[in-house]
C-alpha cells in the first residue's frame, strides 16, 4: 500500500515537475557551445547563398539561369523574401536533420556516457516523462534551427535585395505580406518535416551509451536514407523514405496551396515519431542504466 | 526511485521479478503495433475509400456520347494526373536534361524554357500533376507541377503567357480576341475530356462502345463508357471512359493496351470543381527581372499553342499528313499509315541523326518478310516498320500485323 501511496503522492507534483525538467533540458541543450555553433553554421547558409547571388547577378542580370541550382534561387534577384525559401531548400537535405540527428543522438546516450543519467532518474519524474521532455527539447531544437535559417535569410535578403510583392511559383501575385504569413507557414512545416529524424535519433540514443556512436549512428541513416532515395530502381520504397516528401513545402507557394503532398509528409513525419518515439519508449524504460 | 528501477507508474503494485523479462517484451509490442495498424491502414483506406459504384439510372451508349457531345462544362478548375506509360525506354534524367538543353538553349535558337511547345512535350512520360482552370472560352490556364516549381500557360483574353517559374522566364503571344474561340478549340489536349473526343472521332462501325457501370472518379458519379476496337491486331486493348452523370464531362480517360498490363495513358481528374475560378487565378504580370519571350510571329505562336503532343488512336495520321505519298492501309482502329522515304535506303535516321540514329537502330527488332528486311520499332501503342528500301508502315497495331501490311503491299 505505501507503494501506491508513494506513486500517487508523485502524481501530485507532476505538471510543475514536468515543466521544471522540461525547462531543465532546454537550458542545457541551448546553453551547449555544441548547440550553439550547430545554429551559426545554419544561419550562416544564407548569408553564403545570399551573397554569392548577389555577386554572381551583380552586373545586372538576372540570375538562376536555366532553373539550375536549388529551389527558386532564380527569383532571388527581384524579391528578397525568395532567400528564405531558398535557404530552407538548401539546408533541409543535409544541414538541418544533421543538426537534428547530432542532438537527438546526444539526448539519452550522452547524458547516459557522461554519467549524469542516473542523477536525472533519481528524481521522481519517471523514465517516460524523461523521455517525453527529451523529445520535447528536440522538437523545440528543430523548431529553432529553421527559424534560425528563416530569419537570417530573411534579414540577409532584406539587406542585399529588394522587397515587396511577389509571384506564386504558378503566377499568381500575392502581397508581401501574404508572403511573410507563407514563408512562416513553410518554416513550420519544414520544422515538422524534421520530426522524423528527431524520433529515429532518440530511439538510436536509448540503444548506446555513447553520445558519439549514437550522433554518427542517425546521421549515417540520414545520408543513407537520402541516398536510397536518389536510386530509381527503389522507387517502390520511397514513399516510406522520411526524406522523400521533404520539400513539399514548396507546395506551399502554389496558387492555390496543393495539399496533397503536403500531407503525406505531415503524415509519415508523426508515423516515423509514433514508431520510433515508441521504440525508443520500450527500450528506455527497460534498459538498466548502470552508467 | 532507484536508478536502475523502471517507469512503473502504470503497472505499479504487480510488478514481480519474474515478470520482468515478459513486461520487456511486451513493451516492444508497442512500436510494432503501431507499425502494423500504419501498414493496415495506408493498405486499407483507398479499400474502404472505394465506398462502391454509385447507383445511376440506366443509359444506353448512344445517351451517353450525346450526353459528353452536349456537355457545355464552360467552367470549372481541377486537378488532373496523368500517366503516361508508352514502353519506351527510361531515359530518365537523360530525358529531361536533353529537353533542358535544348529549350534552356538560352540565345541560340531563340528558344525559351517558357515556350509551351517544348514543355507540354515533357507530358509523353511518366506521371504529372496539372492544374486545369476554365473560365468560358476567353480564359484559361493548364499548370504543370513540377519540384518545387511550376510551369503554367495562362490564356487571358487576348494575353497567351507562359511562365516557368523554375528559370523565371515568360514566354509571351497574343491573339485576335476573333480568333480567341477558335484557339480555345485548340488548347492542348491535357483534361480527359480532349482526349475523350479523339477517342470517340475513332468511333465507327469497327469499334464496340458500350456503358459499363459506373465509379467514382474525383468524389463524382460517373459513368463508365468502354470503347473496344472490334478487330484483332490493334495494340489498343480498350479505351475507358468515366463521365460525369451530372455534368457529361469526362473525368477519366484510360487507354489500356491489348497486350495487357498497365494503362498507356491514364488521366484523370483527382479533384474537380465547377464553380468558377477566382478571377485572379487568370491574371499575370511577368514578375520583376522574369527574362520575357516575345513570340511576333502569329503563324508560329498559332502553331505552338495548338501544337498537340500526337497520342490519340488517330494521331499517327495527323502527324504523317505533311508528308508526301502517304496512303493509308487498313480500316478502323487497324489502320496503318505508310509512306515512302524516298531515300532507299533503310533506317533513313541513321545518317541523319548519328549516333543518335544508331542507338535508335539498336532499339528496334530486325524482321523478315517478301519485302526484304526492316526493322521494327516497338512501343506498347506504337508500331512502327522500316523497311530496307526506305519504306515507313506506322500504326497502332501489332508488329504481326506490321509485317502482313508490309507483304501485302509490296
Amino acid at each position: 500500500m505505501s507503494r501506491a501511496e508513494t506513486v500517487s503522492a508523485s502524481v501530485q507534483p507532476r505538471p510543475l515537475w514536468t515543466l521544471g525538467l522540461f525547462r531543465d533540458e532546454l537550458r542545457t541543450t541551448f546553453r551547449r557551445w555544441r548547440t550553439l555553433a550547430l545554429l551559426g553554421v545554419l544561419a550562416a547558409v544564407p548569408v553564403l547563398v545570399g551573397t554569392a547571388v548577389r555577386i554572381e547577378t551583380g552586373d545586372g542580370s538576372s540570375g538562376g539561369g536555366g532553373g539550375g541550382g536549388p529551389a527558386f534561387v532564380s527569383q532571388i534577384t527581384n524579391n528578397g523574401l525568395f532567400l528564405v525559401f531558398t535557404a530552407l531548400a538548401a539546408t533541409l537535405p543535409f544541414f538541418l536533420p544533421m543538426a537534428v540527428g547530432v542532438v537527438a543522438g546526444d539526448a539519452v546516450a550522452g547524458e547516459a556516457g557522461s554519467g549524469t543519467l542516473r542523477y536525472l532518474l533519481v528524481a521522481p519524474a519517471g523514465r517516460t516523462r524523461l523521455l517525453l521532455t527529451k523529445y520535447a527539447t528536440v522538437m523545440v531544437f528543430c523548431l529553432a534551427a529553421t527559424l534560425v535559417v528563416a530569419v537570417s535569410a530573411l534579414a540577409v535578403g532584406a539587406l542585399l535585395f529588394p522587397l515587396g510583392d511577389l509571384t506564386t511559383i504558378s503566377g499568381t501575385r500575392i502581397t508581401f505580406g501574404e508572403g511573410l504569413v507563407r514563408a512562416l507557414l513553410i518554416a513550420l512545416v519544414v520544422a515538422a518535416s524534421l520530426l522524423g529524424v528527431a524520433a529515429l535519433g532518440l530511439f538510436v540514443s536509448t540503444l548506446t551509451d555513447s553520445g558519439i556512436a549514437a550522433m554518427a549512428t542517425t546521421v549515417g541513416l540520414l545520408i543513407t536514407v537520402q541516398i536510397l532515395d536518389q536510386i530509381p530502381q527503389l522507387h517502390v520504397l520511397h514513399p516510406y523514405l522520411f526524406s522523400h516528401h521533404w520539400l513539399s513545402f514548396a507546395d506551399l507557394m502554389r496558387e492555390p496551396v496543393h495539399w496533397e503532398d503536403l500531407t503525406k509528409n505531415l503524415g509519415l513525419q508523426v508515423l516515423y515519431a509514433a514508431v520510433f518515439g515508441s521504440a525508443a519508449w520500450a527500450r528506455f524504460t527497460t534498459r538498466d542504466v548502470t552508467a | 526511485m532507484a536508478p536502475n528501477e523502471t517507469d512503473d507508474t502504470t503497472t505499479a503494485g504487480e510488478v514481480e521479478e519474474p515478470r520482468a523479462g515478459r513486461r520487456k517484451a511486451a513493451r516492444y509490442v508497442v512500436p510494432v503495433t503501431v507499425m502494423g495498424v500504419a501498414a493496415a491502414t495506408i493498405g486499407l483506406v483507398p479499400a474502404l475509400a472505394d465506398s462502391g459504384d454509385p447507383d445511376l439510372p440506366d443509359i444506353t451508349a448512344a445517351q451517353l456520347i450525346e450526353k459528353i457531345a452536349q456537355s457545355d462544362v464552360e467552367r470549372l478548375s481541377g486537378t488532373v494526373k496523368i500517366t503516361t506509360d508508352l514502353g519506351l525506354p527510361d531515359l530518365g534524367g537523360l530525358e529531361s536534361g536533353l529537353l533542358s538543353g535544348a529549350a534552356g538553349g538560352e540565345d541560340g535558337e531563340g528558344g525559351s524554357s517558357a515556350d509551351p511547345s517544348g514543355r507540354l512535350t515533357e507530358l509523353a512520360s511518366g506521371t504529372h500533376t496539372l492544374r486545369v482552370a476554365v473560365d468560358g472560352p476567353d480564359r484559361q490556364k493548364l499548370s504543370l507541377l513540377e519540384n518545387a516549381a511550376e510551369y503554367s500557360l495562362i490564356h487571358n483574353g487576348k494575353d497567351v503567357w507562359g511562365y516557368d517559374s523554375a528559370s523565371n522566364e515568360v514566354y509571351h503571344a497574343t491573339v485576335d480576341e476573333a480568333d480567341a474561340e477558335e484557339r480555345s478549340a485548340q488548347q492542348p489536349p491535357a483534361t480527359p475530356k480532349d482526349f475523350a473526343e479523339e477517342a470517340l472521332k475513332a468511333v465507327d462501325d469497327t469499334t464496340s462502345v458500350k456503358v459499363d457501370g459506373t465509379a467514382q472518379v474525383a468524389g463524382r458519379d460517373a459513368y463508365r463508357l468502354v470503347v473496344e476496337p472490334k478487330q484483332s491486331g490493334s495494340t489498343v486493348g480498350a479505351v475507358s471512359i468515366a463521365v460525369d452523370s451530372e455534368t457529361g464531362m469526362p473525368l477519366k480517360f484510360t487507354l489500356t493496351p491489348s497486350s495487357g498490363g498497365s494503362a498507356v495513358v491514364d488521366i484523370g481528374f483527382t479533384k474537380v470543381s465547377f464553380d468558377r475560378p477566382d478571377a485572379s487565378t487568370f491574371a499575370f504580370t511577368p514578375p520583376k527581372g522574369a527574362k520575357v519571350t516575345e513570340d511576333t510571329e502569329q503563324d508560329r505562336g498559332h502553331g505552338d499553342f495548338g501544337g498537340k503532343p500526337e497520342r490519340g488512336p488517330k494521331s499517327e495520321e495527323d502527324l504523317a499528313k505533311g508528308l508526301d505519298g502517304l496512303r493509308m492501309l487498313g480500316e478502323g482502329w487497324n489502320s496503318i499509315a505508310t509512306f515512302d522515304t524516298g531515300a532507299g535506303a533503310g533506317l533513313p535516321t541513321e545518317e541523319e541523326a548519328g549516333d543518335l540514329g544508331g542507338f535508335l537502330g539498336s532499339l528496334g527488332d530486325q524482321v523478315k518478310g517478301d519485302f526484304g528486311k526492316g526493322t521494327v520499332f516497338s512501343t506498347r501503342l506504337v508500331n512502327a516498320l522500316i523497311t530496307e528500301d526506305g519504306k515507313v508502315y506506322v500504326g497502332t497495331v501489332t508488329k504481326d500485323a506490321l509485317v502482313k501490311a508490309a507483304e501485302a503491299g509490296k
